[in-house]
């Protein structure tokens, strides 16, 4: 299925958000989750399934005013 | 924090925190992690700014900044930059408060792409819902008094007016109107939060006794961002005494200050 990933359309076979972040060598990184908008706590998400057309953000620590 | 702080000067107090320093560093901009983290030293900032951003999976670059602030030693600030909606900003928010496990916030709610003016409205709704769910709001605002009401109202125990729109290095456009803040509300901690450009604006508003700055773009653009960044502590350390020590009452007129009395007469 197709999703949205920090604003970039991409293949994605994961099916849920665990998964995909698993896929993408995240799991353990000092990250934090949207889905579709919606904030997703850590513990959420292996129970996050993922739909086609869903866009996904992954946000970590950046330089910041 | 275990910094010590210049002699006479009174700790600052944050959402039941103290800290040795009164000034806030904001972490963009610098031409090198190294660069920040000499410019965090030399400032002796207790409190640092930081950010979220997209991360890519082949870069994680984001790992590598959160190492950096682990070294820092400071207490972190997030902040919800360019949101310009209250969901941006609240989703920002939870997503801030699980990465960098911290319940303060800085919460920006822009208006205005160009002058990145607050929306007011806006912040208000969105610090109501930060405060509600257990966040301590740290409101990046303008100076308006009635503003200022309604976020105290809403649990904001600190506020941030700005002096000059983020990044003009301008100073502060309107003493008038945070020397009014100042005095309408003695007891909630003020910070200048932007729009400083050099060491003389940050003392001013010490000196109108702030109990704080943040500052970014001055440090980090300078020429040397370590030396700027010891020169502002310096000058809000001086403003903040100053301000303790209770300035004189300015005269329209001169009032000589050696003693006139016992002078000879020579003319």
């Amino acid at each position: 299925m197709r999703i949205t990933l920090n604003g970039v359309s991409e293949d994605c076979a994961a099916t849920t958000l665990a998964e995909l972040l698993q896929n993408l060598g995240l799991a353990n990184d000092a990250i934090a989750t949207a889905l579709n908008g919606t904030f997703i706590r850590r513990d959420q998400r292996p129970a996050t399934p993922l739909h086609e057309g869903d866009a996904v953000e992954i946000v970590a620590p950046m330089q910041g005013g | 924090m275990t910094m010590t702080r210049p002699p006479g000067e009174a700790p600052l107090r944050l959402y039941d925190q103290t800290f040795a320093s009164r000034l806030l560093l904001g972490t963009a901009r610098y031409p090198s992690p190294a660069v920040l983290a000499a410019a965090v030293s030399a400032a002796r900032a207790g409190i640092v700014t930081v950010s979220l951003r997209r991360e890519q999976a082949s870069l994680r670059s984001g790992q590598a900044f959160f190492e950096l602030l682990r070294g820092l030693n400071v207490k972190l600030l997030p902040n919800t930059a360019d949101c310009h909606s209250v969901k941006e900003a609240v989703t920002t928010a939870h997503m801030a408060r699980e990465l960098f496990q911290t319940n303060w916030i800085k919460l920006e709610v822009i208006g205005n792409a160009e002058t990145l003016q607050p929306d007011i409205f806006g912040l208000v709704e969105a610090a109501r819902i930060l405060c509600a769910d257990g966040f301590a709001v740290f409101p990046y605002m303008t100076e308006d008094l009635v503003l200022a009401e309604r976020l105290l109202a809403v649990g904001c125990k600190v506020l941030m007016p700005w002096g000059a729109p983020i990044g003009s290095g301008r100073g502060l456009n309107n003493s008038y109107g945070l020397r009014t803040l100042r005095a309408w509300f003695p007891d909630v901690p003020l910070i200048v939060d932007a729009g400083l450009g050099l060491p003389s604006h940050a003392a001013a508003a010490m000196e109108l006794g702030y109990d704080a700055c943040l500052l970014n773009t001055a440090v980090a653009r300078a020429g040397d961002p370590a030396k700027m960044a010891t020169a502002f502590a310096a000058a809000i350390a001086a403003g903040r005494l100053a301000y303790e020590a209770r300035p004189m009452e300015p005269r329209d007129f001169a009032e000589p200050s050696t003693p006139q009395t016992g002078k000879a007469k020579l003319a």
